[in-house]
């Protein structure tokens, strides 16, 4: 075996990948343990281990854990996750790199039917169930994208495509504040903490029908990692490998507004995480290679989320920054930082 | 007619609906070579991306071995054929390796994990094209003759029955033209594969090619032998070439005569008069060539460059009649270049010629 062999590269490699998913995991452990160890009530890290191995301990503090923490944690891992994908698969489609759900629009999409939803709906209904919000996020999420998509046909170029996206996001942005301005103040108090991106108040439900969606949609799209590696080269390379482009490309757009939806619907508009994780995680990794890059970038949205809700609810508690705030600080020189450095690799 | 393998019949190929060419006809053995000529935008590439599927077929019918085109699925055609296409490819942080690995993609499992054999593949078809040094560089880092000779080999890695090559020659310096033209003629001959390929240069197209199909926007001529085709009229028709001219048996170009009354003679033979030739060309100076034997080598050049050629039948004596044009230009001419010529019993007029020039001089 010599050095210049494709299989000692690809040993020297999977060294690499080991090590990157180690320190995730590792930093996945130490958020939870840091999430559920802060907050307004200091419950200690023995009491936290008894009450969650033998659930023994005071009712208080035994609802705080399970009720309140527990279920916040989860959803911030299991969304952040989603969220990255969805930026992910955004990215494969656009062959773009800061393509992503916050930045094409396709956030405040869902973000809009939703709060329609909501202000039209409420009050024959009563209340709605989770599925139904994330039916209308991902109804609202398929608009946007219906409307980008028009437009980079139109348009075969980077910027066209995330002005497009911005003005999109514009309009229904302030198509949801106007319904907001004239619904009734009940309504309002629900839409405003969500409308800003937030991950209090989950329940167990949400995060049961949050993990489901997001755990279908994450084989899904684990499993379109071949077709997505071959269209890394281009759309007529990947014909020739065999790759169905006009079913793959409709595949993509579906698994991505399903993600991107789910985080819409519990969460909020959530911005940068889409963009910045998987250019992090991939650069991390060295490779592009789905197969890794896919396990890899959730792992790292998880962990990036939930870092993100612990400084979102610690930074000025006891009052509660939105989850964009964070997220945004963290994301956006990414993005900035990413662009120079494309822009030097082109020269 | 069951012997061929790659087969069109009255192919039309176009975008959009509209035909930019029609009654397309290409018969192909296995393992043998077809190369597209034509100007540029003749339609050379849309012709390439219709027989692999890349574009709709406006009507006509192509045939891979039994079957026909629009019969296969993708998938089953990715075994059959291979591609080098002109598109920029611009993959992020993918190795080399990476990238001729997706040659691979048809043969891996749902998830394309690649096998020890897929691995062993990749470094046969690297070292096929002379890459291994490059195998764990990034593909962005390379230069464009590298990233040629690169997919080449993600293509041959493959293993198709039918390589498709839109121009691979472009970008490549000569050692790499001519060892990309020779891996396909070893392809074709050792292992039966068919080459359908474009290429800009005429003369390359004449030495690697079984089958030539010259192509001029909207009109596909007859495609034949090299031998059949490649002659300096049908090649002038093609390109529309006003200046300049092509010599079939050298398969190169030439820039135009110098225009202009001959104000200078060369007297030469056996390939001394040719760098003269060139030199008086690139100064722009119009001559007159002779006293050339029709088999010497430069007569042939001297056909495309001086403005007059006296020549005489091969191992013939030269005539009175030859003599006497040739002493009239010689005298008439300011300045006549004579260069080292083996002497022999045919041409003593023409040591004769130079003798009485020295004289006069």
């Amino acid at each position: 075996m010599t050095e210049n062999s494709f299989h000692y590269e690809n040993l020297k490699r999977c060294g690499r990948y080991a090590a990157v998913f180690a320190v995730m995991l590792l930093a996945l452990l130490v958020m939870t343990v840091m999430n559920i160890n802060t907050g307004t009530v200091d419950i200690s890290a023995p009491e936290i281990f008894r009450i969650i191995f033998t659930g023994q301990a005071e009712r208080t503090e035994y609802n705080i854990i399970w009720q309140i923490r527990l279920p916040r944690i989860l959803m911030a891992a299991v969304l952040g996750g989603a969220l990255s994908l969805s930026g992910f698969l955004l990215q494969v489609f656009f062959n773009n790199p800061i393509a992503g759900p916050f930045i094409l629009g396709i956030s405040s999409g869902a973000k809009m039917v939703v709060a329609l939803m909501m202000i039209f709906c409420l009050s024959s209904i009563g209340s709605f169930s989770s599925y139904a919000l994330v039916g209308a996020a991902f109804a609202g999420s398929l608009l946007s994208v219906g409307f980008v998509l028009l437009v980079s046909k139109k348009l075969q170029n980077m910027s066209a495509l995330l002005v497009a996206g911005i003005m999109i996001s514009y309009i229904c942005s302030a198509i949801t504040d106007f319904v907001v301005t004239f619904a009734e103040d009940s309504d309002i108090v629900n839409l405003h903490g969500w409308s800003l991106g937030s991950f209090s108040g989950m329940s167990w439900s949400n995060v049961r029908i949050g993990l489901v969606i997001v755990t279908v949609t994450f084989i899904f799209t684990f499993l379109l990692s071949k077709p997505i590696g071959a269209y890394q080269m281009g759309e007529a390379y990947a014909r020739s490998m065999g790759v169905n482009i006009k079913v793959f490309r409709v595949v993509l757009i579906l698994l991505s507004s399903i993600f991107s939806a789910c985080v819409t619907a519990f969460a909020g508009p959530v911005s940068f995480v889409g963009i910045a994780v998987p250019q992090l995680t991939k650069l991390a990794l060295r490779t592009s290679r789905p197969l890794i890059v896919i396990p890899a970038s959730f792992l790292g949205g998880a962990v990036f989320c939930m870092f993100s809700d612990l400084a979102a609810r610690t930074a000025f508690a006891p009052l509660e920054l939105n989850i964009s705030t964070v997220t945004s600080v963290f994301g956006a020189p990414v993005v900035i930082w990413m662009l120079i450095h494309r822009e030097k690799e082109r020269q | 007619m069951a012997d061929y393998y790659f087969r069109t019949e009255g192919l039309a190929v176009g975008y959009g609906g509209r035909a930019l060419l029609e009654n397309i006809q290409i018969h192909l053995k296995k393992g043998e070579i077809l190369t597209l000529i034509g100007p540029n935008g003749a339609g050379k590439s849309t012709i390439l991306k219709s027989i692999t599927k890349q574009l709709r077929i406006l009507s006509g019918r192509v045939t891979v071995g039994e079957k026909e085109l629009s019969a296969f699925s993708y998938q089953e055609l990715s075994r059959k054929m291979a591609v080098v296409l002109t598109d920029r490819v611009r993959p992020e942080l993918m190795t080399c390796h990476d990238i001729v690995a997706t040659g691979r993609y048809p043969y891996t499992g749902r998830l394309g994990i690649l096998s020890r054999r897929d691995e062993d593949k990749v470094d046969e078809a690297m070292a096929l094209v002379r890459a291994e040094a490059l195998g764990s560089r990034l593909f962005t880092s390379l230069s464009d003759g590298q990233k040629q000779r690169v997919l080449l080999a993600r293509a041959i890695c493959q293993e198709p029955e039918i390589l498709v090559l839109d121009e691979p020659t472009s970008f490549l310096d000569i050692k790499y033209k001519l060892e990309l033209l020779h891996i396909l003629r070893r392809m074709a001959k050792e292992q039966g594969i068919t080459v359908v390929m474009s290429l800009h240069e005429i003369d390359l197209a004449g030495k690697v090619s079984d089958k030539v199909l010259p192509v001029k926007e909207g009109c596909v001529y007859a495609y034949g032998t090299p031998e059949e085709i490649l002659n300096e009229e049908f090649i002038r028709r093609l390109y529309g070439l006003e200046k300049g001219s092509f010599d079939p048996v050298f398969g190169s170009i030439e820039l135009p005569r110098p225009e202009g009354e001959p104000e200078t003679m060369v007297i030469s033979a056996g390939g001394k008069g040719i760098p003269i030739y060139r030199h008086l060309q690139k100064k722009g100076l119009p001559f007159i060539a002779g006293i050339l034997y029709q088999n010497d080598i430069d007569y042939q050049l001297a056909r495309q460059l001086a403005s007059r050629v006296i020549s005489v039948e091969a191992f013939q004596e030269i005539n009175e009649a030859v003599y006497k044009e040739a002493r009239t230009a010689a005298l008439g001419c300011r300045k006549v270049i004579c260069t080292d010529i083996p002497w022999g019993s045919c041409n003593a007029r023409l040591k004769k010629l130079v003798e009485e020039i020295k004289g006069r001089r």
